[in-house]
């Protein structure tokens, strides 16, 4: 992660890329070279981990790109805001993007919540927009212009209700949701359908806020409606809190969630408290296939981290946005649209990538579970 | 009946935060009549000075441990007392003759200051607050879960409480700050220097915030540098359900929203919790209208 002194002069940079390339686009061939791409990310605030990293794996491919001699002959330029992680806030940069840079497609977010703002901007202005990680089925249900290259929550729920019922042999699960995210209830409802028409039982649902540090009250309520496991479609911020509270009020069952888990700093916030807890998510490190091999040893070398589920995600939206302007020819928007929409068994470093007619990404989960302070790979659910 | 228990004893450490930042703010509005949000910011800053001091310290002395917690609080508190006092000087001193109101926004543009300078200094992401309390065994009675950092927290709290009564009922400094809250021109002419004990008052206060960061940070250890916004408001409703100026009354108020926001989120739903403390707060002001314990100059520090 980058530090804050760092991050303030990589965007006082951007903002001198910005000026610099806004004179030479009032000429008329001035832009012809590049293909602009906007990004809007949470690079700071409350899931800054998640945007850095989303981020990360973007730039990894716009510079591989980049350096195999771009796309159409054109290099890539990829144009970053911030939205801090706040509300509002995605609008305001989309809507920048857009209408002041003039950008062919746009990239973002990780929360749904923030993809939602910037959806009906894109749609309305008929500009291709790719979510990296959102989950939500609500984004791309936004029109005919908003893809995702990752799974959405009914798909997730799914395969963590399908985890639990049968590989982990709960009967009873209690629900701990965020009702501040849309995220975190779209994947209670999906899990709850999935965990109960597989015959199992909902023990207790309690809520929390995002942003909200004490649990006490609500895993004490767990406690009593003793359950034997507990589901937290959460992010990290409040999992790491949440599985310490439950330590302390010896709950003795494991817990599990979603992709919002996955951040390196989960571990560092929950510790031991988290071991042997489960998650699903869209990639990790430890599969074999050849294509995340080869993405996670460029990643490594290039920012000198592991690459986690959100880069590889970060990568695929811009690798899948390249390829449909190749098959396109072109980089006018309807174009790319259809090219899009036609996605057929895209290999990507989170595997193969088809778009259905919902304009969600159909592939693959995987499921982790967290030992010894680190993430273990345990097993791939094709959908 | 097990639940409800553990219910109390969970709203009681929650509470008792809540309380300890309630008093900083009933002290600062006890002697000059103004609301200080720049406190929770404080709050923050006390629990970042731990946060970087624990590694300092445990290269002096063996931490976790209590004695080396007891050094880290005590730094930050005197850290933290120092920057009140700057704060003081710096923001309010030169404000001292202008309306209340100049005053008020003033106290919102240094809690801005303070939160976006901390963004830019410490990084907007969430950190670990290292662990300085040792680990003890979870106490259990019957199916209760008494954990130590709680206890910890109570006793902390009350310690601190009672520390703040002696000084503001026994010492010498402490009649200069009930005789300035009293009538402020009167104690002027009779030799109180008047700035001085603003000035102590603030530092005071911030070092009590300053205790509360890091009780909150041992608690829940992930900080951040908006960390300081909710718990201050809750702890600031507090000082008003409790009656604004009164030292008990703070402390009682930051227990009865601790209380009724763990049993809310327990029994009924998180999603109300704040909606129902903020009716308990207008139930009480409706009956009575200074507060709980809001009577005239008693305990007004």
């Amino acid at each position: 992660m980058k530090t804050w002194p760092e991050q303030f002069l990589a965007a006082a940079a951007a903002m001198l890329v910005l000026t610099g390339c806004n004179k030479p686009a009032a000429g008329p061939d001035a832009s012809a070279d590049i293909i602009k791409v906007g990004e809007f990310a949470s690079l700071t605030g409350s899931e800054a981990t998640f945007g850095q990293s989303s981020h990360h794996g973007t730039q990894l491919a716009v510079d591989q790109l980049n350096a195999a001699g771009g796309v159409l002959g054109k290099k890539i330029q990829l144009l970053t805001e911030d939205n801090q992680s706040q509300a509002g806030q995605s609008a305001t940069v989309v809507r920048k993007l857009i209408s002041s840079d003039g950008v062919v497609a746009i990239l973002g977010e990780v929360a749904s919540s923030r993809s939602l703002e910037a959806a009906p901007i894109c749609q309305q202005n008929k500009v291709p927009m790719i979510s990296p990680s959102s989950t939500n089925p609500k984004v791309t249900e936004t029109g005919d212009c908003i893809f995702r290259v990752c799974f959405i929550d009914p798909f997730q729920g799914t395969v963590m209700a399908n985890f639990a019922g049968k590989r982990l042999q709960l009967k009873n699960v209690a629900i701990l949701t965020d009702v501040k995210s849309d995220y975190s209830v779209g994947l209670t409802k999906f899990f709850k359908e999935g965990f109960l028409a597989a015959g199992g039982k909902i023990a207790v649902e309690q809520n929390y806020s995002g942003g909200d540090k004490d649990f006490n009250a609500q895993l004490t309520a767990i406690k009593a409606a003793n359950p034997d496991g507990l589901f937290v479609p959460g992010y990290y911020t409040e999992v790491g809190l949440i599985a310490l509270q439950a330590k302390q009020l010896n709950l003795a069952f494991p817990m599990f969630g979603g992709d919002g888990w996955e951040s390196s700093s989960l571990v560092p916030i929950g510790g031991a408290a988290l071991e042997g807890d489960y998650f699903s998510t869209h990639f990790s490190p430890q599969d074999t296939t050849p294509a995340v091999q080869a993405f996670a040893k460029d990643f490594l070398a290039k920012f000198h981290e592991p690459s986690d589920a959100m880069a590889a995600l970060g990568y695929d939206s811009l690798m899948l946005l390249a390829d449909a302007i190749k098959r396109a020819g072109t980089t006018e928007g309807t174009k790319v649209r259809e090219a899009l929409a036609a996605t057929k068994d895209f290999h990507g470093a989170t595997g193969n990538i088809t778009i259905d007619p919902a304009r969600n990404a159909s592939k693959p989960a995987v499921i982790l579970t967290i030992t010894n302070g680190g993430f273990k790979y345990i097993e791939t659910v094709a959908p | 009946m097990t639940e409800f228990l553990q219910q109390l004893i969970n709203g009681l450490a929650f509470g008792s935060i809540l309380a300890l930042i309630a008093i900083g703010y009933t002290m600062v509005y006890g002697i000059l009549r103004f609301i200080n949000f720049a406190h929770g910011d404080i709050f923050m800053l006390g629990a970042f000075a731990g946060f970087y001091l624990a590694p300092k310290i445990a290269a002096l002395m063996p931490l976790p441990s209590i004695a080396g917690t007891l050094v880290v609080l005590g730094i930050s508190m005197a850290l933290c007392a120092g920057l009140g006092g700057l704060i003081e000087r710096l923001a309010y001193r030169p404000l001292r003759k202008r309306p209340k109101l100049t005053v008020l926004i003033t106290a919102i543009g240094v809690s801005l200051f303070i939160e976006y300078a901390g963004q830019f200094f410490f990084g907007a992401a969430p950190k670990k607050f290292p662990d300085i309390l040792p680990v003890w065994q979870v106490t259990r009675i019957g199916g209760l879960s008494l954990n130590s950092n709680q206890l910890v927290v109570l006793g902390v709290s009350l310690v601190l409480l009672l520390a703040l009564r002696f000084i503001v009922l026994k010492t010498k400094i402490g009649t200069a700050m009930r005789a300035v809250s009293f009538n402020p021109e009167a104690a002027a002419l009779m030799g109180v220097n008047t700035d001085h004990v603003i000035s102590f008052t603030f530092a005071l206060g911030s070092a009590l915030a300053a205790a509360a960061g890091i009780l909150w940070a041992i608690n829940y250890p992930s900080i951040d540098p908006l960390m300081g916004i909710l718990p201050g408001l809750k702890a600031f409703v507090a000082a008003v359900l409790g009656g604004i100026g009164s030292l008990p009354g703070a402390a009682l108020g930051g227990i009865i929203i601790g209380v009724t926001e763990t049993l809310v989120s327990g029994y009924i739903s998180s999603t109300y919790r704040d909606a129902i403390a903020f009716a308990v707060l207008i139930l009480i002001l409706l009956v009575k209208p200074s507060g709980l314990l809001g009577k005239k100059e008693i305990e007004k520090v």
